[in-house]
């Protein structure tokens, strides 16, 4: 029960975050709020994925934001200066990005350097090769581009449910089953316990931090191509600091930053939560958008704070359960 | 007035050293010093100036580092910090202005402190809440603007001259010798150097880890406070959004280029602030060579993981292998 008691609150939250927003602003209740909810938070959603992954098996990766930047540029560049088909260019830079994250997943395993200042030097090589492609903001025209936003489910209530929004549920429903119903998924759980006893499971630990470093940034690749298909342009400065907003919204969603603890769909409502807080912001009009940060370094001292004493609370009953004895 | 060379500084100086070379290969007048309005000027001098910032942020850093954290917020402190001051500076006395900003550097300190030392969260995560959170305070009290000031004795900090020396580089050099004084003159650096290299064994042999963990934090903050009203100063106003932003970054890559172990346990200080001046005097060479900005970002990465993998205990067992095979 313990385990699912993060999640639960994260859910509770959420769903008194939302009433309260609904009571205020009735059009929060519409589906046009609902699917914009959707859409605006893809990219940060994908993102969080790639993160949940990273951050269950003890590690951190800083270098997500600048892999969409980068992303973006290249992209941009490849179709329209370099003449790429466009899915040829997502392909290729799919690959790029997940070959960048295998690399330092290499690097974190092959000379055991702390994944925090691996990644780190990741996001300025990520941010610095967008900067020397270009510093521009390059349009995307291509035919492609305008179908993909044209394209929506229309949902009952004036909402659509965009192709981006889609491609993050399936990111989310994909990563959910990879997490908790696979093997690799289970390694991952058990490289956050311990690094060591797993390895002296049989278990390769090198492939799996590798695999798990060249998914996030694999998904990081996949987030900047949702990121190009949203605003149709390609920036190097776009996403800054959004390895931030990610971290947050898995911690949010109830993950242990130790690692070996979380689930998938706790990050899903904490990415919901964040866009929860913008959407409101922006309802409400007077408030300005700094308050956004500010907000969310408050919930997050909160949901920390409140999984430090549930973490407290447990050790203490299990301490108790050892001083009365396993009398039955 | 000259300080023992620490045993372990050869490569960094050296490193320095090399930097400063290759800038002087590069532009030839890198070396010309002038005086000029009773300031000195030039290249030479400017990387001093420049790196006066990121080298009082790593003063605070490294020392946080030694315990075994790390301070994600200093860039935001910074920005605080660089709010205040500016926002009081037209209307308020000098020493208020200072105090006013000073402080709020050591509260946020306090406050990460308290979130490591007595919640026990890891230092990422507790300097996160503010790194987030702190940029939107800055601009709450800035109200989204950039606030401009024009008193003189504030602008002092940043554009200033105290016998010929700008006031930053006077600054960090007093700085860097008080903390010097006061943490390897007296049982501090002792009592740090333990609560990182092994927090329980030093709490059960009477060391104070607790203390000691919050006053790193106040420290670092109070450093980033000073870092933050040197460059509200420097330019005359305060940009909340852009002030101070990934410095915390350069500060974290100046005590990793100081030798400092991630995991705590040894530091220096004035090594630490020879990192910075290094990263300084790169940034200062690649624009003297003629290659765009850009290419600042990249050259960190690469100094980053070579410095990473030199110290990488992996790497030095090769090392030492090499080192035994008979010749």
């Amino acid at each position: 029960m313990t385990r699912y008691l993060p999640v639960i609150v994260t859910a509770a939250v959420f769903a008194l975050g939302y009433a309260i927003c609904a009571l205020q602003f009735p059009a929060f209740l519409s589906t046009r709020v609902i699917a914009n909810l959707l859409t605006d938070n893809a990219f940060l959603g994908i993102l969080a994925v790639g993160m949940t992954f990273v951050i269950i098996s003890g590690g951190i990766d800083l270098s997500v934001g600048s892999v969409v930047g980068f992303t973006t540029v290249f992209l941009a560049l490849a179709i329209e200066t370099w003449g790429i088909p466009p899915l040829a260019a997502f392909m290729l830079v799919l690959f790029v990005a997940t070959l960048f994250g295998a690399t330092m997943g290499a690097l974190i395993q092959g000379f055991d350097m702390p994944p925090f200042i691996v990644t780190l030097a990741g996001m300025f090589l990520a941010r610095g090769a967008s900067f020397l492609l270009s510093t521009e903001s390059i349009p995307v025209t291509a035919p492609l581009y305008s179908a993909v936003s044209d394209f929506a489910f229309r949902l009952p209530g004036g909402g659509r449910l965009s192709v981006v929004g889609m491609v993050m549920l399936a990111v989310f429903f994909a990563g959910g089953i990879a997490l908790h119903l696979t093997r690799f998924g289970a390694n991952v759980y058990a490289l956050g316990g311990s690094r060591v006893s797993t390895g002296l499971m049989g278990i390769t630990v090198g492939r799996h931090t590798a695999a798990i470093y060249a998914l996030s940034s694999f998904l990081a690749g996949l987030s900047g191509i949702v990121f190009s298909l949203y605003t149709s342009s390609g920036y190097s400065l776009s996403a800054v600091g959004v390895e931030l907003d990610t971290i947050a919204a898995v911690v949010i969603g109830g993950t242990l930053l130790t690692g070996g603890h979380g689930f998938m769909i706790g990050t899903f409502l904490g990415v919901l939560m964040q866009g929860l807080i913008q959407t409101y912001i922006n309802f409400d009009g007077t408030l300005s958008s700094w308050w956004t940060k500010i907000v969310t370094g408050v919930l997050l001292f909160a949901f920390i704070a409140f999984q430090q004493a549930t973490l407290a609370l447990a050790r203490r009953s299990v301490r108790g359960a050892t001083a009365k004895g396993a009398t039955p | 007035m000259r300080f023992r060379l620490p045993r372990k500084g050869l490569p960094q100086i050296a490193a320095f050293v090399v930097v400063l070379l290759i800038n002087f290969a590069v532009s030839p007048q890198f070396f010309d010093i002038r005086l000029q309005d009773g300031r000195l000027f030039g290249s030479f001098i400017d990387v001093f100036n420049r790196g006066a910032p990121v080298a009082l942020l790593s003063l605070g850093m490294v020392l946080v580092v030694a315990t075994r954290g790390i301070d994600l917020s200093v860039g935001a402190v910074m920005a605080i910090a660089g709010a205040i001051a500016a926002t009081l500076a037209d209307t308020h006395a000098l020493p208020v202005v200072l105090l006013a900003a000073l402080g709020a550097g050591l509260l946020c300190g306090l406050w990460n402190g308290i979130l490591v030392a007595v919640l026990g969260i890891q230092p990422i995560i507790a300097t996160l809440i503010l790194m987030v959170a702190g940029r939107g305070i800055a601009q709450l009290i800035t109200e989204g603007r950039i606030v401009t000031f024009t008193s003189p004795e504030l602008a002092r900090f940043g554009g200033g001259a105290i016998l010929g020396l700008p006031v930053p580089v006077v600054l960090t050099a007093s700085v860097l010798a008080v903390a010097v004084i006061a943490i390897r003159g007296t049982a501090l650096g002792l009592l740090i150097e333990a609560t990182g290299a092994n927090a329980r064994a030093s709490a059960l042999a009477g060391i104070e880890t607790r203390t000691t963990t919050i006053a790193v934090y106040v420290w670092s903050g109070f450093c980033a406070a000073l870092a933050g009203i040197v460059a509200a100063a420097d330019i005359l106003g305060a940009d909340a959004n852009n002030a101070g932003l990934w410095l915390e970054l350069d500060a974290i890559l100046a005590v990793v280029i100081a030798g400092s172990s991630l995991l705590g346990g040894r530091f220096s200080l004035a090594l630490a602030v020879l990192g910075a001046l290094t990263i300084q005097a790169m940034n200062t060479g690649i624009l003297l060579a003629g290659f765009r900005p850009e290419f600042n970002l990249v050259v960190k990465a690469v100094v980053v993981l070579l410095v990473l993998l030199a110290q990488s205990p992996r790497l030095s067992g090769v090392a030492v292998l090499l080192a035994r095979r008979p010749a």
